[in-house]
């Protein structure tokens, strides 16, 4: 239905002439996520049409970045050193606004569209992620422990960079593919596409994304943060059932 | 087949869970002990956060205490006296260990505390085990000048207030049983372990309990302070995950049930040379993990 909302607004580019610059249709497949008992994590596709004046593309197109982000949360990292053959947490640092999950995806590398001054404005790229370090340590301490959050993020999947995941056919169409695994946290996120030409950033559009436990799974999360005694109850009285009727159930047996 | 757990945040399969499960009540059923010894390490290896390991692990040694100690009540082996005395011990050190457990999460230490705690907790008791059940099993020689052993503690003789425990056949002050409950509570609450794999040995040896009464008292202490447990740990550190300990509670309950069946069938000794070959092997596993570089250096904490 989306593809074809995609693919009409595509056929109504005409009536945009006169618009000197190429315009973004963007979308993406999901605006909600749920998460539900066996949920093993979520494919997401952003997809759009670039809507040149004229309604041709010229030879030179234009470059596609998209970004999904998740909520920005204050964290603790901590950093193991060995201590007396041990190892142990030492030294931490506070990161005041890290995002629990971002994605990044282009049809070229970042570092070939756009120069550092950009990207940082506009968040691409993992080292232009805003961090805000909330410790007054020494910038290369800082350093250390944003390339270890972004290395331990990476790995678990969180944080990743595509530098050929935006795929442009025909010089209109774009599709993305951004991989949400199990792990993620709740909560609102956004889809941003950029259109890219020159180094310059023409225009840029956001969709909002829910990632939300649903039905049982939700009930039980709630449960446990808002009615804990309650909860905690239910689990003793379960566990106590289970147990009993397990030994009752093998006495007759 | 995965299924997600709503408090952890990750999906596990499930298949695994209760095969872990069952593997720890078997072990239940045959030796009488609780098992969280080992289904908590596990959990954390599998990769469920220490927390929430440490407390679901608390709700299945419940459950899987229940038929134990249903079973020791029908033959009278609880004294009951001895177990409040010991309960009343185990709740405040299950309030104490909820404290000094979030002190630890906060300044980041929880996770090597757990672990020290494992390396020297089951290191001494798997070592003393092996020698116990290996000179019982002829595999190692008796001292010759083993002096006959002492009933009665005298330190514990000393303490003021004497209490008659008639099924326990002693008569010493409740002090003794109460501090011995307050050491179980906060281990409980620390490490995600009923406890019995110390309290039973303590109320052998240093309070010189009668054998009929030992396991079924211990169990009772069990029931109640890892209940206790469960709802300190699901009001103060929200991490009691009932979907995982209802998957290891299924898992549990009937392999505790063939694990009882099977025990009666195997010399005690043999068993407990196994057990203790486990608990010998968990704990090298963790004294590995502490001295061997960790694949993660850093580890993130939500504020």
């Amino acid at each position: 239905m989306r593809a074809l909302r995609g693919a009409l607004l595509l056929l109504l580019a005409p009536l945009a002439l006169g618009a000197a610059e190429p315009k973004l249709v963007p979308d993406v497949s999901q605006s909600r996520i749920d998460i539900q008992y066996s949920f093993t994590g979520a494919e997401l596709l952003l997809f759009g049409a670039i809507v040149y004046p004229g309604g041709k593309p010229p030879r030179e197109g234009a470059e596609i970045v998209v970004v999904v982000k998740g909520p920005v949360q204050p964290l603790v990292l901590r950093e193991k050193q060995k201590v007396a053959g041990i190892w142990m947490n030492v030294e931490s640092a506070r990161f005041r606004s890290a995002p629990a999950f971002y994605a990044v995806a282009s049809s070229r590398p970042l570092a070939e569209m756009v120069d550092e001054r950009t990207a940082a404005i506009y968040e691409l790229g993992l080292q232009n992620l805003q961090l805000s370090p909330g410790t007054g340590a020494a910038p290369d301490v800082q350093r250390r422990f944003e390339a270890g959050l972004i290395d331990l993020m990476q790995r678990h999947q969180l944080y990743f960079e595509d530098p050929k995941g935006v795929r442009i056919s025909e010089g209109v169409l774009y599709r993305a593919r951004v991989n949400i695994p199990a792990r993620v946290p709740v909560g609102n996120y956004t889809a941003e596409t950029f259109l890219i030409r020159d180094g310059r950033v023409l225009a840029g559009a956001v969709r909002e994304i829910q990632i939300e436990k649903l039905g049982f799974e939700r009930f039980v999360a709630t449960a446990a943060d808002r009615w804990s005694l309650t909860y905690g109850l239910v689990a003793v009285l379960l566990s106590l059932f289970l147990g009993w009727s397990a030994s009752a159930f093998f006495r007759k047996g | 087949m995965d299924i997600y757990l709503p408090v952890a945040g990750l999906s596990v399969n499930a298949l695994v869970i209760i095969a872990l499960g069952g593997v720890v009540g078997l072990l239940t059923g045959m030796i009488g002990v609780g098992g969280g010894f080992l289904t908590t390490p596990i959990l954390i290896f599998y990769g469920i956060p220490p927390a929430v390991a440490v407390a679901s692990a608390t709700t299945q040694i419940t459950g899987t205490s229940v038929s134990g100690v249903l079973a020791h009540r029908r033959r009278k082996g609880v004294d009951y006296r001895m177990g409040g005395v010991i309960i009343l011990g185990g709740l405040i050190g299950a309030s104490a260990g909820g404290f000094l457990f979030r002190l630890l999460q906060q300044i980041g230490q929880i996770d090597t505390a757990i672990a020290i705690l494992y390396v020297v907790l089951l290191g001494s008791i798997g070592i003393l085990m092996a020698k116990e059940s290996g000179t019982e099993l002829q595999i190692f020689r008796k001292k010759a000048t083993a002096k006959p052993p002492r009933r009665h503690n005298p330190l514990i003789a000393m303490l003021p207030l004497r209490w008659r425990f008639y099924q326990s056949g002693l008569y010493i002050s409740p002090l003794a049983p109460l501090l011995l409950g307050i050491i179980g509570g906060m281990l409980t609450v620390l490490l995600g372990v009923g406890g019995g794999f110390i309290m039973v040995p303590a109320m052998i040896y240093m309070l010189g309990m009668s054998a009929q009464v030992v396991v079924g008292t211990s169990l009772l202490q069990i029931l109640f302070v890892t209940a206790a447990t469960t709802l300190i740990h699901a009001t103060t550190t929200k991490s009691v995950d009932i979907v995982l300990a209802g998957l290891l509670l299924l898992g549990s309950v009937i392999g505790a049930q063939f694990g009882a069946r099977f025990a009666q069938k195997v010399k005690p000794e043999l068993l407990r040379m196994f057990l203790a070959i486990i608990i010998l092997a968990v704990a090298a596993r963790m004294a590995i993990g502490l001295g061997w570089r960790p694949e993660e250096i850093y580890t993130v904490q939500a504020l």
